[in-house]
């Protein structure tokens, strides 16, 4: 009965489905536990919580030959060193704001999400912040009274209030802080970071 | 000569069950496309609802009914078709009717929270009871539960009913991926604060859905639509099945890799994803092949004209939507400057509604035929202009969305991302500039087109074949060949 050409037999595909896919899954569940094990904070690629205590900055790197984080000089975030434990709660608080508040439907971060407000990835060296000295309390003030600090650059679109208490306020700063420190391959390229530091 | 009234007793168990989930999806529908045009029209007019209705909440509606209403439109597919393939009674029909009450009443009640609670404070009880705040897959983790329990069920109900029926290739291939996509909904469940990590998960469920499993589902449906309104053989169609298993994931897996370029994950991904993602178009000219193939072999002759339309718009929508869009952007070279911008909504509609929304308002057309005592659905039915505008008009809504919204990417690919370097001020000057305007106005426009269309289809869901005395027996006579092909199955 089975006179089929192997092209048109359906046992012949049926077992390189199986075959493909298995062998597909995997690779891909090697790759993940790679993947996974570089990308657990604390690693090359994303730092530590406690980064936040430093300066972070966003360089060219020509070997690389895109912009790749920098950490610099201690610099701790609102003028308190932490200790990893301490930074770990901070970003925390900030990460559960950033999912309860849904700023993920208005912004992206890490490229994902919406596109009705500004990418986050490298929100805290923006420059719209003006200098180091000034950033930290104008990050606050925005995300306290997004309204009252609205800019809007001609666009009339407003960041809502979102009842963000002061201390939410500041684990989402020190969230943004150390996202910024995480290498993402050069994206955003060509983003000309807040001035920092003397030179 | 008797008209053709909704007779659901005519229904078997399997049937009624997902006559339900189909009005469930449709309504849902509906309220997706609400909420899309409130959000289309906030980008022009961003006073609106401001403080009360703001874009995120609105967003996430609008998204979120849409995942609902395409689940629910994939229960009902295997739901009614279950019977048919397996030559067996639905089992736990008592059971599939109760979790699709429990589903509804989920839905509603986590709407109604997204809606007059909105959003709360920083602490892991609002990503309970609130939203998880991670897009798609908003809803708080107790209806995330309740989900995987009626996926459970749903799967059990499947399974058994084929066990105790027969099984087929589609069906096979049906009852695995199942699984999977149950499965990889859990890989989206938990909150941790590591945003890379979050995201690497994140992908595995919304990628390996719309790009494997999703597709999969799809293609079994699609098997069965195809013997269904075609008559085509069933060796032939499985085969064909096997190959696009085999083409999909072997593509898909490891096309995951383009959302790996920029989230923290090593560099390899830029290799891996790229390589692999750009694969994935091949499946989806396989399945339009496939498509055409049988439908010309056919001679277009069908006993369901609408269905067989929506079909056919599914082949393309799904080869234009993720296998020629998809691609533009998949490259990490051209990936860099296009990541979420426009351009990345700009193929998000187009190719959610050409692969998914279109197969699944195929098979209610399939669905309202036989509700309807297997009524005459083909050439000169009375009122035949309905469904041909609603399938017009939605197409040519989505498409010029799709358009639009790609001139507004480019414009903010080039503007934001490449010249400006994504900072604020970049944002904001790519979003004032003229092309990115017009875009935003022209999908406004399209999306009220869209919508026109949208409230057609539903009118004609709601009655077409009612008017209409013939059934199919007539049409056979006049297109025997239709049956000679299942005959010589059922004679193998
Ligand atoms: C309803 C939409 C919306 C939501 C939700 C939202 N934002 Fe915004 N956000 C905006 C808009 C619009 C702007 C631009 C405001 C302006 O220029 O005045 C903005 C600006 C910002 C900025 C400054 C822009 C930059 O590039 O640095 C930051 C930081 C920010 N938002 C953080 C957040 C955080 C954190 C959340 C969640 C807690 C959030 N936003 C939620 C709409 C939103
Ligand atoms: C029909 C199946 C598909 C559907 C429904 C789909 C849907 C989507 C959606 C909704 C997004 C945006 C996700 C977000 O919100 O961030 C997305 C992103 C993306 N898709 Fe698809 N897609 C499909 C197929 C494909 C295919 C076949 C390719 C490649 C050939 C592709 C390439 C991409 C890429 C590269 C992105 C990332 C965009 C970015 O960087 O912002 N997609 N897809
Ligand atoms: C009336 C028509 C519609 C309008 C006006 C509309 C509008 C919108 C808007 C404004 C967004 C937010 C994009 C952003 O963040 O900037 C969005 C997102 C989205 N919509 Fe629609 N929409 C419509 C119909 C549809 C349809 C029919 C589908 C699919 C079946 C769909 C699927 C999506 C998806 C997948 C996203 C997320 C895209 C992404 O993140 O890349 N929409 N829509
Ligand atoms: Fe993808």
């Amino acid at each position: 009965m089975n006179t089929d050409p192997w092209w048109s037999s359906e046992n012949f595909w049926r077992k390189s489905a199986i075959f493909v896919t298995a062998f597909m899954a995997l690779i891909l569940i090697g790759l993940t536990f790679h993947t996974v094990s570089v990308i657990v904070a604390g690693t090359e690629r994303v730092p530590a919580y406690a980064v936040i205590n430093n300066r972070i900055d966003y360089v060219f790197n020509k070997e690389r030959n895109f912009q790749v984080p920098k950490i610099g000089a201690e610099a701790p975030l609102f003028g308190k060193k932490l200790t990893e434990s301490e930074a770990y709660d901070l970003v925390t608080l900030g990460k559960l704001t950033v999912q309860s508040k849904n700023c993920m439907n208005c912004h992206t971060m890490l490229g994902n999400g919406a596109y009705y407000a500004p990418d986050l990835t490298k929100a805290w060296l923006d420059p719209g912040w003006g200098t180091e000295a000034s950033r930290e309390q104008l990050m606050t003030n925005f995300l306290l009274d997004p309204v009252g600090n609205a800019r809007t650059y001609g666009s009339g679109r407003r960041m809502p209030n979102l009842n963000i208490t002061e201390p939410e306020a500041k684990g989402i700063i020190a969230f943004l802080k150390w996202m910024s420190s995480i290498d993402t391959n050069g994206f955003p390229a060509n983003f000309d970071p807040i001035k920092q530091g003397e030179e | 000569m008797q008209l053709h009234a909704f007779n659901y007793s005519a229904l078997n168990s399997g049937q009624k069950v997902a006559v339900k989930y189909f009005m469930a999806a449709m309504v849902l529908f509906a309220a997706q496309i609400a909420f899309g045009i409130i959000a289309g029209l906030q980008f022009i007019f961003p006073d609106l609802f401001f403080g009360v209705l703001d874009f995120s909440v609105v967003r996430m509606v609008h998204i979120n009914a849409m995942i609902v209403w395409m689940l629910f439109g994939f229960l009902g597919s295997v739901y009614w078709l279950i019977e048919d393939e397996s030559g067996a009674e639905l089992v736990g029909a008592k059971l599939a009717n109760f979790t699709f009450w429990i589903f509804l009443l989920a839905v509603t009640i986590v709407v109604l929270v997204y809606l007059f609670v909105q959003i709360g404070p920083g602490k892991i009880e609002s990503i309970w009871f609130i939203n998880e705040g991670r897009e798609y897959i908003e809803a708080p983790r107790w209806a995330d539960i309740g989900i995987v329990a009626c996926m459970l069920v749903f799967f059990y109900n499947t399974a058994a009913t084929f066990l105790k029926g027969k099984w087929s290739g589609i069906s096979g291939v049906l009852v695995l991926d199942l699984i999977a996509l149950a499965g990889l909904y859990m890989a989206g469940m938990f909150y941790v604060t590591n945003i890379s990590v979050d995201q690497h998960w994140w992908w595995w469920v919304i990628h390996l859905w719309v790009e494997a499993t999703w597709e999969v589902l799809v293609g079994c449906v699609m098997a069965w639509g195809l013997i269904k309104t075609l008559g085509a053989r069933r060796k032939i169609v499985t085969t064909w099945l096997y190959i696009e298993v085999a083409l999909m994931f072997g593509s898909g897996i490891l096309g995951l890799g383009h959302h790996y370029f920029w989230i923290g994950t090593p560099e390899y991904w830029l290799t891996i994803g790229g390589f692999f993602s750009a694969l994935e178009p091949i499946p989806l000219v396989a399945m339009v092949v496939h498509s055409v193939y049988d439908a010309g072999s056919h001679g277009f002759k069908s006993t369901n004209h609408p269905a067989l339309a929506w079909l056919i718009a599914h082949a393309f929508g799904n080869f234009l939507g993720g296998g020629v869009w998809g691609f533009m952007h998949t490259l990490p070279q051209i990936n860099l400057y296009t990541h979420g911008t426009q351009w990345t909504a700009s193929h998000g509609h187009l190719a959610f509604f050409g692969a998914y929304a279109t197969i699944i308002i195929a098979v209610i057309y399939i669905a309202i035929q036989r509700a309807r005592g297997d009524v005459w659905m083909s050439s000169d039915i009375a009122g035949g202009w309905r469904w041909k505008w609603a399938l017009g008009l939605l197409n040519a809504g989505v498409m010029g969305m799709t358009m639009a919204l790609l001139v507004s990417g480019y414009e903010q690919a080039f503007t934001e991302r490449a010249l400006g370097g994504s900072t604020w001020t970049a944002y904001f000057a790519a979003q004032n500039a003229a092309w990115f305007v017009q875009g935003m106005n022209w999908r406004a426009i399209f999306g009220f087109v869209t919508a026109a269309g949208l409230v057609l289809l539903l009118w004609d869901m709601m009655v077409i074949g009612r008017g209409d005395s013939r059934d199919i027996q007539e049409l056979n006579t006049g297109h025997a060949d239709d049956n000679s092909d299942t005959g010589a199955i059922l004679a193998t």
